[in-house]
């Protein structure tokens, strides 16, 4: 048998027969971008949430008259403090597990347990990335909306946030890469995205190189679209910028 | 129109404002110099609550503004101001830098919104910049944008806190042109600046201030070219000189 032919031989030992492509490969790839793309945005709500709650803390505390909102307030910064800090300290394998098997011993949906577990590890890092964002933005932003009569809900959604979200989008993007390929750890808890359908089909044929090149191949092709539609969005919030 | 009674202002343990007390006529044009560190940007932030007064009171039209109930949107609304840093918001064309706070806040249909802001944008001259984003506009330019963007809440008294330092000086004349215009048409201003000249030719009074007090004031030829205090005197010889050093 020549070289190409042995070569063919894997390549349809592993994909075709069986239907084992579409039925391992492309379901896993399914389910990993269903999973990314909710833990994103379940990310950028939460996390954008978080680093408001903390930089109006950090901004305005010292304001502040003392009363119910400044109550209100120091609770919900040192709570949002307290989740960057555990979620940023423990591996996001051991938080999935630890959402699946401790706290949610029972669910029997592990693809619902994996975006929340990614979602809020997710949350925690865009809140960071959020947050810088705001503090770059410059102050005289802030004195200026004030100074028209905008509140400072108003300053902040039309001034503000515009503004930061700008700046930090190639920082969300990169977060939002590491997520994607964070994902290959949903296995764990029996979810059975792209990698473990590779794996599976490695389990069944005993040929690891073919379904392992093809889901780095999937993987790569899934960053750089990511990428290149980040890149999209980045080129036209800069037109303002332009001379 | 205003009144300000006492008023202390802390950063910590540092004590900016160590006790004004003033009243402001309407209409009237007060210019506030005073070397760096005296107070007197402090003093107008004060005026608008961008700064938490320490102590004391401020009355604007009979209104206790220092008063915890006071709302500070509403009062910010009868107020503009304006900056040295411009503070333009960058994502916003000019039309949109000036009617985002009427559209907002007042409510103001986006039509009728937008015919405001052309015809402010026609007022400080730059009718042909209408869709240009700030980014694109010379220093001048930008501080005419802010003018004609703390005008359009229609507000009673003007802030203006050192509005030509950061400009190139073939640009300082354009603003100041603009600022006549608004004194001519009878706005009450507070002007933090140091542009004699300019000062002579509007203002009602000025407010030399010193280590956190209005040290000396009067009309601008009194406070100009014959200062009563020896600190206001040295103030203005070093001005005089910077100016003539610029010049050579």
């Amino acid at each position: 048998m020549s070289g190409f032919a042995a070569l063919y031989d894997t390549f349809y030992n592993c994909f075709i027969q069986g239907d084992r492509f579409k039925l391992f490969m492309l379901s896993g790839l399914k389910v990993t971008i269903q999973v990314t793309l909710c833990a994103a945005i379940i990310g950028i709500c939460l996390g954008a949430l978080m680093a408001l709650v903390r930089v109006t803390h950090d901004k305005t505390i010292s304001i502040m008259r003392p009363g119910f909102a400044s109550v209100i307030l120091k609770a919900f910064n040192w709570f949002a403090k307290m989740c960057i800090t555990v979620i940023r300290g423990i591996p996001v394998v051991v938080q999935l597990m630890i959402w699946f098997f401790v706290i949610f011993p029972f669910s029997r949906n592990g693809i619902a347990v994996s975006v929340l577990a990614f979602g809020i590890n997710s949350a925690a890092y865009v809140a960071e990335i959020v947050r810088a964002g705001i503090m770059s933005v410059d102050s005289g932003q802030m004195e200026a909306g004030r100074s028209l009569g905008l509140n400072y809900i108003q300053t902040m959604a039309y001034i503000i946030l515009p503004q930061a979200f700008k700046n930090v989008l190639p920082t969300i993007c990169n977060e939002f890469i590491v997520l994607l390929k964070e994902t290959a750890v949903v296995g764990y808890i029996a979810v059975s995205d792209l990698t473990k359908g590779a794996y599976i089909i490695v389990g069944r044929t005993f040929e690891a190189f073919m379904p392992l090149i093809a889901a780095a191949l999937i993987y790569l092709l899934l960053v750089m679209i990511l990428s290149w539609l980040f890149g999209k969005l980045e080129r036209r919030l800069r037109a303002s910028d332009t001379r | 129109m205003i009144r300000v009674d006492d008023l202390h202002k802390y950063f910590d343990q540092l004590e900016v404002l160590k006790g004004i007390t003033e009243r402001i006529l309407p209409g009237e044009k007060v210019v506030i110099i005073g070397a760096s560190g005296s107070g007197k940007s402090t003093f107008l932030r004060c005026l608008n609550l961008l700064e938490m007064p320490t102590k004391g009171h401020i009355y604007i039209e009979n209104e206790e503004i220092t008063d915890d109930k006071h709302d500070i949107n509403k009062l910010r609304q009868k107020m503009g101001m304006v900056f040295q840093q411009f503070n333009l918001f960058p994502h916003y064309d000019t039309l949109n830098n000036i009617i985002l706070a009427p559209t907002k806040l007042l409510k103001m249909h986006k039509k009728e919104a937008e015919e405001l802001g052309k015809h402010l944008l026609e007022k400080v001259g730059l009718t042909d910049k209408v869709h240009v984003f700030p980014a694109q506009l010379s220093g001048g330019q930008k501080q005419r944008v802010a003018i004609a963007r703390a005008l359009a809440m229609n507000p009673k008294i003007m802030l203006f806190d050192e509005p030509t330092s950061a400009l190139d000086p073939e640009m300082v004349g354009e603003v100041l042109n603009v600022m006549a215009d608004l004194a001519a048409e009878g706005m009450t201003m507070i002007i933090v600046s140091h542009e004699m000249a300019f000062a002579r030719e509007v203002a009602d009074r000025v407010f030399f201030m010193d280590e956190g007090i209005i040290l000396e004031q009067g009309s601008p030829d009194e406070v100009f070219f014959h200062p009563q205090e020896e600190r206001t005197q040295d103030f203005l010889a070093r001005v005089r000189e910077n100016r003539e050093q610029n010049t050579k």
